[in-house]
C-alpha cells in the first residue's frame, strides 16, 4: 500500500509549508500575526487528525487549548520550570484531560460535539473561579514575563506543526490511517474485519489533544499574558473547524487552504469589523455543508485527482 | 433558605421548560439539532425589546407577535436547508454544523444590525412586587414567565394531542419511513413542527430580559448548552419529557445558587455530560436513539 511518490507529494507539501512559515519569520516583522497562522495550521491540522480520520468532531477542542496554556502557566508560576519542560507538562495536561474525556468517545457524533464543548466550558469555568484564585489566578489572568523569548517560542511553534503535519501524512500514508477511515465510515464492518475500533479512535483523540496542549502551552509562553477567557475562546474551535471544513478534512491541503484563505480574509477584514467576518463564515458552513461537505478539495479529488 | 431554593428552582425550571421545548420539538420530528435554537431565542428577546421601546407593547403582546411572525419565519427556512439536509448520509451530524453556521450568521446580523450592547426591559412590566406563594417571595415577573411557559407546554400538548395535524406530527416522529408510506406529507408536517419549535424558543426570548437580565446578539451559545442539557435530562425526542428536564435543571441551579454560588455556571455542563454518559437515553428511558 506505501506508494513512495505520494508519500513524497505529502511531505513535499508539508515541507513547503514549514519552511515558508521559518523563513517568513526573517522577512515579515508582524511576528504576532506569523505565530497566530503557525498556531492555526496546527490546531486545523490537530482538529483535522480526529474529525477527518475518526468523523469526531469536537467543539469543545479548545478545552485541551486552554488545558495546555495554563498547563505551561502553572508550571511556570509554580514549579518554576524552565519554558521546555513547561511545555511538556502543557502537553501533559491535554493528555491527562483527554483520558478522563475518553469515555464520551462512546457517544455518537452530535452528542459527542455538544458534550465535549460541555466539558471545555466545565474546564473554564473551574479555572477561571474565583475560589481558585490562589492557584490559577481566577478570572484575573496570569503574566509569564519571566520566561518571556518571542523568537523562540516562535520556533517551537513551527516545530509543533512540523511534528503535526507529519502525523498527518503518517496517518494518510499507514495502515492505521486507512483502519481509522475504516472505523469513521462503518465501525460495525471494521470491527468484523478485524479491526480495533475502541483503540483507533483513541490513539487519534489523544494524538489530536496533545497537539492542540501543546499549542496551547506554546500559545502561553509567545504572549506570556492572557486571561481565561482568552485561551478558552470558542472562536479557538469554531476557526479550526471551518478552516478544516472549508478546505476538507482527511487531506493535508484542506486544513492548510482554508487557514491561508479564510485566516488571511479575516486579518484582512476581521479584526477591525468582526461581525461581518462572523457572517461571511456562518454563510460558508452552511454553504459548504448543504452543497459540498467534503470541502474545496472534492472538487478536485471528485474527478479522480489526488490531492496531497 | 432550602425551601425557597425549591419554590424559585420548580418556577426556574418551568421557565428552562420552554427554552427547551422548542429544541425538543425539532429534534424530535426531524432528528436534527437545532443549534441555532439559542439565537431565536435572543431575537425574541430582541424583538420584545423592541415592540416595547418603538410601540410600548407589553411582553404578553409581544409573544403573541412572536408566535405568529416565527412560526411564518420558520416555513421557509425549513424548506431552504431541511429536506437537502435530510437526504444526507449523517444528517443528526451535518445539521449541528449546518446550524452551527446559521446561528453565527444570526448572530453576526444582529450585531450589525443592532449593536453588541446589552438590552433589558423593565421588571415592572410583569407587575410590582413580589408574589408570595405558600410563603415564599418571587419576583412577580418570574412567577409570570412560569405560567408563560406552563401554558405554552399545555399548547404543545394539545396540538400534539387533540389536533389532526399533531396526530401526524406524532406519526413521522415515531417512524419517518412509515408516514412517508402512508401518504402523510412529511415535510408540510414537519415544516410546521419546525415553526413551531422556533416560535417557542422565540417566545422564550421575550421572557429572556426578565429571567436572565439582559440579551445581547451573543448569549445564543450559552442558551444552547442550557437547552440541550434540558432536553438530554429529560428525555431527547419527547417534547413533554422536557417538563421534567426542566424543573430538575431548575431546581439544582437554584440549589447551587444558593449553597455554592460561583460554582453555578458549571452546572448546565456537568449535568450534560453525566446524563449522556449515564443515562443517554434521558429519565422518561424510553430508547429513541443511539447515542
Amino acid at each position: 500500500m506505501p506508494d513512495r511518490k505520494r508519500i513524497a507529494g505529502d511531505l513535499g507539501l508539508a515541507a513547503l509549508v514549514v519552511v515558508a512559515m521559518s523563513v517568513a519569520h526573517g522577512v515579515y516583522s508582524n511576528e504576532l500575526l506569523l505565530f497566530n497562522f503557525v498556531m492555526f495550521l496546527t490546531l486545523s491540522q490537530g482538529l483535522n487528525l480526529i474529525y477527518g480520520f475518526t468523523g469526531y468532531l469536537p467543539f469543545g477542542y479548545v478545552g485541551f487549548f486552554g488545558a495546555g496554556a495554563y498547563g505551561f502557566a502553572l508550571a511556570v508560576m509554580h514549579l518554576h520550570s524552565p519554558p521546555l519542560l513547561a511545555l511538556a507538562i502543557a502537553g501533559l495536561a491535554a493528555l491527562v484531560l483527554a483520558v478522563i474525556l475518553a469515555p464520551l468517545l462512546r457517544l455518537s457524533g452530535a452528542y459527542f460535539a455538544i458534550a465535549s464543548l460541555a466539558a471545555a466550558q466545565a474546564l473554564y469555568e473551574v479555572i477561571a473561579n474565583p475560589d481558585l484564585q490562589d492557584l490559577t489566578k481566577g478570572p484575573y489572568g496570569v503574566s509569564l514575563s519571566g520566561v518571556f523569548a518571542p523568537r523562540l517560542s516562535y520556533f517551537v511553534a513551527v516545530a509543533i506543526m512540523a511534528v503535526t503535519f507529519a502525523l498527518v501524512v503518517w496517518l494518510r500514508n499507514s495502515r492505521f490511517g486507512l483502519s481509522l477511515q475504516a472505523i469513521r465510515e462503518d465501525p460495525v464492518s471494521a470491527a468484523m474485519a478485524g479491526v480495533s475500533v475502541v483503540r483507533g479512535r483513541m490513539v487519534a483523540w489523544l494524538l489530536s489533544s496533545v497537539i492542540a496542549g501543546l499549542s496551547g502551552g506554546v500559545f502561553a509562553w509567545h504572549i506570556s499574558v492572557f486571561y481565561p477567557d482568552t485561551v478558552f475562546d470558542v472562536t479557538f474551535s469554531i476557526f479550526a473547524t471551518v478552516f478544516t471544513l472549508f478546505g476538507g478534512a482527511t487531506t493535508l491541503t484542506g486544513p492548510l487552504l482554508g487557514v491561508f484563505f479564510l485566516y488571511g480574509v479575516y486579518n484582512a477584514i476581521g479584526i477591525t469589523v468582526p461581525q461581518y467576518f462572523q457572517l461571511i463564515y456562518g454563510a460558508l458552513i452552511m454553504g459548504l455543508v448543504l452543497f459540498l461537505p467534503n470541502g474545496l478539495v472534492s472538487l478536485l479529488t471528485r474527478r479522480g485527482f489526488r490531492v496531497p | 433558605m432550602l425551601v425557597g431554593a425549591l419554590f424559585a428552582g420548580l418556577v426556574f425550571g418551568l421557565y428552562f421548560t420552554l427554552v427547551g421545548l422548542g429544541l425538543n420539538l425539532v429534534f424530535g420530528v426531524m432528528r436534527i439539532v437545532n443549534l441555532a435554537h439559542g439565537d431565536f431565542l435572543m431575537l425574541g428577546g430582541f424583538a420584545a425589546y423592541g415592540l416595547f421601546s418603538a410601540f410600548g407593547l407589553p411582553p404578553l403582546a409581544s409573544a403573541l407577535i412572536v408566535l405568529v411572525v416565527f412560526t411564518l419565519l420558520g416555513l421557509p427556512i425549513y424548506y431552504l436547508v431541511v429536506p437537502r439536509l435530510l437526504a444526507a448520509r449523517d444528517s443528526e451530524m451535518l445539521s449541528i454544523i449546518l446550524f452551527f453556521g446559521m446561528s453565527q450568521m444570526i448572530e453576526a446580523i444582529t450585531t450589525i444590525a443592532f449593536g453588541a450592547t446589552e438590552r433589558s426591559l423593565p421588571g415592572r412590566l410583569l407587575g410590582v412586587g413580589p408574589v408570595i406563594l405558600l410563603g415564599q417571595r418571587l419576583p412577580s415577573s418570574w412567577v409570570y414567565s412560569a405560567v408563560v411557559s406552563a401554558v405554552a407546554v399545555v399548547g404543545v400538548y394539545l396540538y400534539l394531542y387533540r389536533t389532526r395535524l399533531g396526530t401526524l406530527t406524532r406519526a413521522v416522529m415515531v417512524s419517518r419511513d412509515e408516514a412517508l408510506a402512508t401518504g402523510i406529507d412529511v415535510h408540510r408536517v414537519s415544516a410546521i413542527a419546525f415553526g413551531i419549535g422556533i416560535a417557542l424558543a422565540g417566545i422564550a426570548g421575550v421572557f429572556a430580559p426578565f429571567m436572565l437580565g439582559s440579551v445581547t446578539p451573543a448569549i445564543g451559545a450559552g442558551i444552547n448548552i442550557a437547552a440541550f442539557a434540558v432536553i438530554v435530562v429529560g428525555t431527547l425526542g419527547n417534547p413533554l419529557g422536557t417538563v421534567l428536564g426542566g424543573i430538575i435543571y431548575g431546581v439544582s441551579l437554584m440549589l447551587m445558587q444558593t449553597y455554592l454560588s460561583s460554582w453555578a455556571n458549571i452546572l448546565p455542563n456537568l449535568l450534560l455530560i453525566a446524563v449522556l454518559l449515564i443515562r443517554p437515553e434521558g429519565l422518561l428511558g424510553r430508547q429513541v436513539r443511539r447515542a
